[in-house]
């Protein structure tokens, strides 16, 4: 039965993609949503036999790449971590898909969407279950590969077109350190099996590398290579770059890829790999360092967005930065359990701008909205249920996973540790200013929109409000309910071997004993944020303006987000489009071709334009050097003969 | 199989079908009709009979299976002799299954002389699998160089506006490499006393007649594959050349540059091998980065994947010259691997080529609003090409670079750069021929895939799926063959290290 819920959403994609046409719309919305509505109710039963119980093992499928010592099958590997994967994706897949027959009604192509939404579905459950390092790369590209097809669904759209290239090929960058990593971890360990490899870890601790032209110590430049993959899938600072344009896609693809699950994928796989990441101090820190980084960066860009859908995607660059400082401290349990709440309330958040932009014509500029709260009175409370979890406040699902999240980064008390918890607490500010920004600039004010889209503007139909409704629920109780078991006092039993942390390494532990002003102090800043954004943009709306103007170079930079895109245009496409062509025409067409076999070309060519005249002259030609090639070869068996 | 020749026949029936055709007399139009069907129905003869080759293949041995050896030029010692072994066994199933969907292919595309084209294509048939089923270097040479007979007619008679010229480069390169060819040839039969590549292989050369033997095969396979710098041959041919004749072009006659590296450098020239892999490795990278980023520059869409073929081909010889078990397994597979999926692409192209008559790239946009058959047909063989996990290219790139980082990891470091380059390039081309607004008047009639077509790629997509998600079907035969080869290989070299201790320490090239 576990492994039907694998395979339901292929076995969907399949019907409703290649039948699409014979069963019609409904028809593949009815056999795509069935199928992932019965993977998430079958979902709770795998965490419960898996988790609480404790029945984690390796179900393995089929041989997939045996050469040599290379040996690896198709399997699910179904423990803690995965199984708490499998949960919150095929649960919140199986509301978006559910949200999706409203939002996609009116679009002409609705069986491909539904199709495309089930295959990332099961990418995503492959990626989760490897139990290998090629497995899980399988789901790694697979997961990818759907998202450059979800975000260039709209494919007369050049800028979806554009966005959807961009994401392939950024993740690509990602993914090539992500090959590397399993390339030398096979050196290392002649192994890609997650058991073999992390049995063998400490033994191999202080093991060298030779790559490139350094010697290493192995088990950090293996772990930072892989890192580069979880920063391209996870978009963290350097490739982040596509994340903000791939919303471009459908918002429903948003809230599913976009937000809960495929840009989770790399901090899944730091904490899969938390075996290896464990001896490698130093990897660790970058971890960090780049998490909150990523955390601070993608949270003053969030600021000057004037698109709802960037806002919150810049929101989920930030978020995901917290869960990779929380992994950084070793606290993994932490950034698991930020990225199980994340899931639903930025889900949510997602798909509640997406009913926004549903009633508001398509609109998604948040200075040509406002004053609509009266009008989508259900997705105007569950945007505020969603805002309040994103900034943490008290009782919200966010509240407990980003707060221990910082408790564990000072916990740690190493100068990475403080680092992070200086910037995630600023950025908690920054990230309830912008939500209250969001909040207030769309729903609150004049009307900015035109008379006619004002008109137009009406709550969204049940089947989208229910899906949002049980996001909703998850955004309100999903962190009081798993406290306990991902970080508390209930982890150890909760994660059992999924999960390794060495005893110096037990940030949660110290975070359960910081001093009261490091708890206390993200909550201020959130209420802070909260406040400043209604002084802002609720009493002194003038205000935003002017200081805009004043801080004129900052608020440009911001805007343009940092200048990130214009600096890869420059330094990486352009050239290499402009490499490309000379060495066509110069390196292929002048130097090769004009000089390599130009002694032979330049003179047999005045002779090949006469003998093209007669088309078999080639044939004579060709005839003629068989005829050479026989001749010699008789004559030397004649002179070896007589020479017998 | 008993005593029943079936490589020969394999070999030499499509050689029956030649002969009926050319039997036929009567107007042109039923002659062309007649030609077709008889073409077709041998060539898929020919490909029923070669399944039972894969079938009575033994995969777990690493001996030469079916073996022929009829005397043949008696007191020469040279032996009509042939035989597969795994590294060989799965290109005469490529060239037999690549030639039906080829005729296939040009049902309608060709109307001139139908007669000889089929012809041409039968008896490319018979000379591709003979080289592969080879076992004497004499017959070898044969099969291996008039290969180019067929094919140079079919660029040079059915081929586009520049045919005259492409067909001249692709007689010049090749020409160059072979004549070196024969001379290495007569030099080891001069040495071994007969021509069998068995015995050739058991020899045990002197290291300086290994190193000129071994370049002087480098020059012929290395045009063949092609390697850079002698690669500008392909972009032509394949531009002017026919669909079909890209697609054998592509699909096969590169492989045999590959397999000959594995059939002759590698076992019989230990010692120059090592010595000339820095050479190989260099050339490869290039071949990997700079052929993709020519690739990236190209305004035709034959012309763009004949560039990704060199890129591809790169991976191949890579992987070859690794020495390690992955890395010649995922050679051959990325052989294997290329041999459907570059087919796959030119044919892809012949789709709309035929509709349109240009290959121009900008010349397209938003053919999935009216072929989503083909939009669908043509992604899956892009993301082949790309490399994504479940495809076939996957394993076989995988595999290589595997390989090469137990080699060398500047080596595989380089190479995986050519993973990303390949993704951009093919998905530029998708996207500007598959997507974006239909605005062409002219392409706003255009039909989607018929029946035949759909039947040419069919059994394509089939076995790239097949090729990614079950690759070990094609992985365990070669395994056994791969495995003996570096066995062989490591203790000729150290049978070598001992005969000339002093001399040893110059060819350890690689740390």
């Amino acid at each position: 039965m576990f492994v039907l819920c694998i395979f339901l959403p292929l076995i969907a994609a399949f019907v409703a993609g290649l039948f699409g046409r014979l069963i019609g719309d409904r028809g593949a919305q009815y056999v795509t949503c069935g199928a992932l509505i019965l993977s998430a109710l079958i979902s709770p039963f795998i965490l419960y036999d898996v988790a609480l119980l404790g029945h984690a093992r390796d179900v393995q499928l089929v041989t997939w790449i045996a050469s040599g010592d290379l040996e690896l099958s198709w399997a699910l590997k179904l423990d803690a971590l995965s199984a708490v994967m499998i949960f919150v994706v095929s649960v919140v897949s199986a509301l978006v898909h559910v949200y999706s027959i409203g939002y996609m009604s009116h679009d002409p192509h609705i069986p491909r969407f539904m199709a495309y939404l089930s295959l990332f579905t099961f990418a995503m459950l492959m990626l989760v279950t490897a139990d290998n390092f090629v497995q899980m790369f399988f789901g790694w590209e697979g997961v990818g590969l759907c998202s450059y097809l979800l975000i260039g669904f709209w494919y007369h759209k050049p800028s979806a077109n554009d966005a959807a290239i961009k994401a392939f090929l950024v993740n690509r960058v990602g993914d090539f350190g992500f090959a590397l990593g399993i390339f030398g971890t096979f050196l290392l360990f002649q192994s890609v099996s997650f058991a073999d490899v992390f049995q063998a870890v400490p033994g191999k601790a202080e093991a060298r590398l030779h790559f490139l032209a350094w010697d290493f110590h192995a088990m950090t430049v293996l772990c930072l290579l892989l890192f580069v993959g979880a920063m391209g899938k996870s978009a963290q600072l350097g490739l982040h770059t596509w994340l903000p344009d791939a919303m471009e896609g459908p918002t429903p693809v948003s809230a599913l890829i976009h937000a809960a699950t495929m840009v989770t994928a790399g901090v899944f796989m730091v904490c899969r790999l938390s075996p290896m990441f464990e001896y490698a101090p130093l990897a660790l820190n970058v971890v960090c360092v780049v998490g909150a980084a990523t955390a601070f960066f993608a949270a003053t860009v969030g600021l000057c967005q004037n698109d709802i859908k960037r806002v919150i995607a810049y929101s989920t660059c930030s978020q995901l930065g917290y869960m990779f400082f929380a992994a950084g401290v070793s606290a993994y349990g932490a950034a698991m359990f930020h990225l199980y709440t994340h899931a639903f309330f930025k889900a949510l958040l997602f798909l509640g701008s997406g009913s926004v932009i549903h009633a508001m014509s398509d609109e998604q500029d948040m200075r040509k909205m406002g004053g609509i709260w009266r009008k989508i009175p259900y997705t105007y409370a569950v945007m505020w249920i969603g805002s309040l979890a994103l900034a943490g406040i008290p009782f919200f699902a966010g509240f407990y996973s980003k707060d221990t999240i910082l408790e564990a980064a000072f916990g740690a008390h190493s100068g990475v540790g403080l680092f992070a918890y200086a910037l995630g607490a600023f950025a908690a500010f920054l990230t309830a200013f912008y939500s209250w920004r969001l909040l207030i600039m769309t729903f609150h004010g004049e009307p900015r929109a035109d008379h006619h889209t004002m008109e137009h503007v009406h709550e969204s139909p049940w089947v989208m409000l229910v899906p949002l409704f049980c996001l909703a629920a998850g955004a309100l109780f999903a962190g009081y309910v798993g406290y306990n078991a991902f970080v508390g006092e209930g982890r150890v039993d909760f994660w059992q071997k999924a999960i390794l942390v060495l005893p110096q390494h037990d940030s949660l532990e110290s975070a359960h004993h910081v001093a009261t002003w490091v708890k206390l102090l993200p909550l201020v800043m959130a209420v802070s944020g909260i406040a400043l954004a209604y002084v802002f943009y609720a009493y002194r709306p003038d205000l935003p303006g002017i200081v805009a103007r004043r801080f004129h170079g900052l608020y440009l930079f911001l805007y343009n987000k940092w200048y990130f895109d214009e600096l890869y245009w420059n330094v990486l496409v352009e050239p290499a489009l402009r490499l490309g062509r000379v060495l066509w025409k110069g390196g292929d067409g002048a130097i090769i071709d004009g000089l390599g076999p130009d002694g032979i070309a330049a003179r047999t060519q005045g002779l090949a334009r006469r003998a093209s005249l007669l088309q078999t002259g080639y044939v004579y030609h060709y005839a003629f050097a068989m005829l050479i090639g026989v001749v010699l070869l008789v004559s030397w068996y004649l002179l070896t003969r007589s020479g017998l | 199989m008993g005593g029943f020749p079936i490589l020969t026949v394999t070999t030499f029936l499509p050689l029956a079908g030649v002969v009926f055709i050319l039997l036929q007399r009567g107007d042109d139009a039923t002659v062309a009709r007649v030609s077709r069907w008889a073409a077709l129905w041998t060539s898929l003869a020919t490909f029923l009979l070669s399944l039972f080759i894969w079938a009575g293949f033994d995969p777990s041995s690493a001996k030469f299976q079916f073996v022929e050896k009829v005397n043949w030029l008696q007191g020469f010692n040279i032996n009509y002799y042939m035989g597969v072994d795994g590294i060989s066994v799965f290109f005469v199933l490529l060239s037999t299954l690549l030639t039906p969907l080829c005729i296939l292919a040009s049902w309608e595309a060709v109307h001139a002389r139908v007669r000889e084209y089929m012809v041409a294509f039968l008896v490319l048939e018979t000379l591709m699998v003979g080289t592969f089923c080879a076992l004497d270097l004499v017959l070898f040479y044969i099969f291996f160089e008039s290969v180019l007979i067929p094919m140079f007619l079919i660029i040079g008679v059915w081929g586009g506006p520049r045919r005259v010229y492409s067909a001249f480069k692709f007689f010049l390169y090749t020409l160059l490499g072979s004549v070196l060819m024969l001379l290495a040839i007569l030099a080891i039969y001069r040495e071994v006393g007969n021509a069998d590549i068995p015995a050739a292989m058991a020899h045990g050369f002197s290291k300086g007649m290994q190193t000129w033997l071994w370049l002087a095969f480098f020059a012929s396979f290395a045009v063949k594959v092609p390697m850079w710098p002698v690669h500008t041959w392909l972009p032509d041919a394949h531009v002017e050349a026919p669909t079909a004749g890209s697609v054998i072009l592509a699909g096969v006659l590169l492989k045999m540059g590959g397999y000959g590296f594995l059939r002759f450098s590698l076992p019989m020239f230990p010692d120059a091998t090592i010595y000339f892999t820095p050479l190989v490795y260099t050339l490869s990278i290039v071949a990997i980065i700079y052929t993709s980023l020519v690739a990236l520059a190209q305004e035709d869409m034959k012309k763009l994947i004949a560039y990704s073929s060199v890129a591809h081909m790169g991976f191949v010889t890579l992987g070859t010259f690794t020495l390690t078990m992955q890395g010649i397994q995922g050679a051959i597979f990325q052989m294997l691997s290329h041999g459907v999926v570059s087919a796959a692409l030119f044919l892809v192209v012949g789709v709309v080529y035929d509709r349109m008559h240009t290959r121009e790239i900008a010349r397209y946009g938003g053919l999935v609003e009216r072929m989503p058959k083909y939009a669908l047909v043509f992604m899956v063989f892009m993301l082949a090409s790309v490399g994504l996990p479940g495809t076939s290219g996957f394993v076989g790139e995988f595999l290589v670079l595997v390989g090469s980082f137990q080699a060398n990891t500047w080596v595989c470091f380089l190479a995986a750069t050519g993973v990303i380059l390949g993704a951009a390039y093919m998905l530029v081309l998708y996207r500007r021929v598959i997507f974006g607004t239909l605005v062409r008047a002219d392409l706003k009639s255009i039909l989607d895939m018929n029946m035949r077509e759909i039947a040419v790629f069919a059994p394509l997509i089939l076995l790239v799926f097949w090729m990614g998600v079950f690759p070990n079907s094609f992985l365990k035969p070669t395994e056994p063959a791969v495995a003996e080869l570096i066995r062989k290989f490591n203790t000729q070299r150290t049978a070598a290290i001992v005969e000339m201790m002093p001399a040893a320490g110059a060819t350890e090239a690689r740390p």
